[in-house]
């Protein structure tokens, strides 16, 4: 149904729409009607704000702000801020974090306090935990000495650098890490090294493959919008009607036919054994990959890109096409000149949307994807609900929002977002 | 075209139809398979009485698992319609006033759900609704579908206030009615098709939805879209091809639905 298990559907009228109030003059400048105005919309407003807006805010918070290592060892973490960062912290250092652990263990927020550190340094959290339950056991005497008997780690400047990099409550870490950059031990960025660098990748991945839909839709799309614009009306109701259902068909439905008619025993592959163009042991893997991901979200897209295209063509008179003709143009260069440039404004319209749709695209590469197929969205998720990773998952998302908020702001300026419609 | 380009132009866009339509046409006759296979048998091919069955269609309709989901998506779809429909008509009212002041800020606002990837918009609610103690609720389900159908609400209205005359409700204010009086008597009939249309798409992004539904929902909230995506995810079965079909028609009853109203108001065929 209206395609939005994650797409809304959308179908710009490019140029046909023009608000009433355009056409009408302003009704003056008096404060009374404005109020009323501004009073329609602002239940809405609000209910969008608290239900939506606040959510999100929250979410991109995390990815700039964590107080949790910094309210559990505030102290050891003022006396690491005069550290050089080289060489032993010392005794004072030890003994606040020493307390501090112990304190943390009791109101139990060790165990996220470790992961958050093990986020900075792997291998810190079972250290971490365990530390607090052998200090209570440890003789009394230098807290150094204490917690070096129990992990040797802590002898070490990068543990020490790493509760300081944890602790930061306002932090660009995961920002960095999203784009597969680090801090150095003296504060410098540098890349990740070369094993670890994967987002940059797997953002280029979700363009690519955003950019490649887009294109594969505007192909498809093209000649089935120039048959509907320029058929009987009668027919081109019927054609419309075969666009509007699989629009209107739930993501999940398509995207399950996808997988019964791609996979190695589906009928596709039945069909080409069949017809003897490839044989039954080496049937093709269509699914479960890139191909997979291609070919289920061009399908579900494809009218997202008709529909406007269908619109904008709808005002080319076919008549030019002919009169082109017989002023002696060849079809290739009559539609060149003549068509091809007035549906412009559609192309873009369409392009625009299919790729802001795209890039966000979740549930399609999460069933049809396989490894090879999955985008961004799919990382989001895993560190959401599997490495549980928030910093890192709220700065993977805010990048993607904000690319989604420039295309937003093209889309607003090339059609313009209150001549959207829907259907 | 030459006649040569011109049946090289209409295969290529048969073949273009077949793509589009072609999933949704397998998936139909495959759900009556007698047999749990996802191809067509051969006694299917040979049109044999006995190769199909509604066994599928028995098995959905009596697991309780399945009437739990459709009643979840039944049910927070209504509310979840009720609120954006009621919510986002109003403000279609406030954005298409001639006074509206920062009418395109506010557009932006009330779009934004739309365009965000559902994927940060469920992560998003996932953790404020958490901290509210609405993850795994009804209720927080409902709400944030709520705002998800919204802007479409606030587009469909808007869209049919583009051809709404104004001077009929100068005209029913200067008669004496008041302003919920013109609205119940003047606006609201007269822009009813385009509210009916928003509504119908805001049901069908609440009854679409999943990815907030998969971060929000407890195993007593899940809908028939979380039934087909742990049916997909985990054991592929054909009953989920059932339910598929059944959702097929589904749409095609909201689809002949939204383009009769539209014919019924006038508006632009699109």
């Amino acid at each position: 149904m209206a395609g939005r298990g994650a797409t809304p559907p959308i179908v710009v009228i490019a140029g046909e729409l023009v608000m009433a109030e355009r056409a009408s003059r302003p009704a003056g400048h008096s404060t009374r009607p404005r109020l009323r105005a501004a009073s329609l919309v602002l239940p809405l407003a609000a209910f969008i704000g608290v239900t939506f807006a606040a959510p999100l805010a929250t979410m991109l918070a995390r990815s700039v702000y964590d107080g949790v290592v910094a309210d559990a060892l505030p102290e050891t973490l003022a006396l690491l801020a005069d550290w050089d960062g080289r060489g032993d912290p010392g005794e004072a250092v030890y003994a606040a974090a020493a307390a501090e652990l112990i304190a943390a263990s009791d109101d139990g927020t060790l165990g996220r306090v470790a992961t958050r550190i093990n986020r900075v340094r792997p291998g810190m959290r079972s250290v971490v935990v365990r530390t607090p339950r052998r200090l209570r056991d440890a003789p009394d005497g230098p807290r150094r000495d204490a917690l070096l008997e129990i992990d040797a780690g802590w002898g070490e400047s990068e543990s020490w650098r790493a509760i300081r990099a944890a602790g930061e409550r306002w932090t660009a870490r995961h920002y960095l890490h999203a784009v597969d950059l680090d801090r150095d031990a003296s504060g410098a960025v540098v890349r990740q090294p070369p094993e670890e660098r994967i987002y940059v990748r797997l953002f280029a991945r979700t363009f690519a493959v955003a950019g490649a839909v887009t294109a594969l839709c505007l192909l498809l799309g093209y000649p089935i919008a120039y048959l509907m614009a320029h058929a009987p009306p009668a027919r081109a109701r019927w054609l419309l009607a075969l666009v509007l259902v699989p629009f209107w068909t739930s993501l999940l439905v398509r995207t399950t036919s996808w997988i019964v008619l791609l996979q190695t025993q589906g009928v596709v592959n039945d069909l080409l054994v069949a017809a003897g163009l490839v044989a039954d042991e080496a049937r093709l893997a269509l699914v479960h990959n890139m191909t997979g991901t291609l070919v289920a979200m061009t399908h579900v897209l494809l009218p997202f890109m008709v529909l406007p295209l269908y619109s904008v063509m709808r005002g080319v008179p076919a008549r030019q096409m002919a009169a082109a003709a017989s002023l002696g143009a060849g079809f290739v260069h009559a539609f060149r000149r003549v068509y091809w440039p007035q549906t412009v404004p559609g192309v873009g319209a369409g392009s625009l949307l299919v790729f802001i749709l795209a890039i966000g695209y979740y549930i399609t590469p999460a069933l049809v994807g396989g490894q090879s197929g999955q985008l961004i969205s799919n990382l989001i998720a895993y560190h959401m609900q599997t490495s549980l990773n928030w910093g890192l998952a709220g700065a993977l998302g805010g990048i993607l929002l904000a690319s989604v908020a420039v295309l937003y702001l093209a889309y607003d300026r090339v059609v313009g977002v209150e001549r959207m419609k829907l259907g | 075209m030459t006649r040569i380009g011109r049946i090289v132009f209409l295969a290529a866009c048969a073949l273009v139809f077949a793509f589009l339509l072609a999933p949704l046409l397998v998936i139909v006759p495959l759900s009556f398979n007698a047999e749990p296979y996802f191809t067509f048998t051969e006694g299917m091919l040979r049109l044999d009485a006995d190769a199909f069955s509604l066994r599928w269609y028995r098995q959905v309709a009596s697991d309780p698992v399945w009437r739990r989901a459709l009643g979840n998506s039944l049910a927070i779809g209504a509310a979840a319609t009720a609120l954006a429909t009621a919510l986002g008509t109003l403000a279609a009212m406030g954005l298409a006033h001639p006074a509206m002041p920062a009418r395109r800020a506010a557009m932006g606002l009330l779009i934004s759900p739309m365009v965000t990837p559902l994927i940060i918009s469920a992560a998003g609610m996932f953790f404020f609704y958490s901290s509210l103690g609405l993850a795994q609720t009804h209720l927080g389900l409902v709400l944030a579908h709520a705002a998800l159908g919204a802007p479409f609400v606030v587009i469909t209205v808007t869209a049919t206030l583009t051809a709404f005359d104004r001077n009929l409700s100068r005209a029913a204010a200067g008669l004496g009615a008041g302003p919920w009086r013109t609205f119940r008597r003047v606006e609201l009939p007269l822009i009813a098709p385009g509210v009916v249309s928003g509504a119908l798409f805001a049901f069908a992004v609440s009854f679409d939805e999943v990815v907030v539904v998969l971060f929000m929902a407890g195993e007593a909230q899940r809908t028939v879209p979380r039934e087909m995506w742990a049916g997909v995810r985990e054991e592929i079965s054909p009953a989920i091809l059932a339910v598929a079909t059944f959702l097929i028609a589904f749409a095609v009853l909201l689809l002949w639905t939204v383009e009769w109203l539209r014919r019924r108001a006038g508006g632009p065929v699109s």
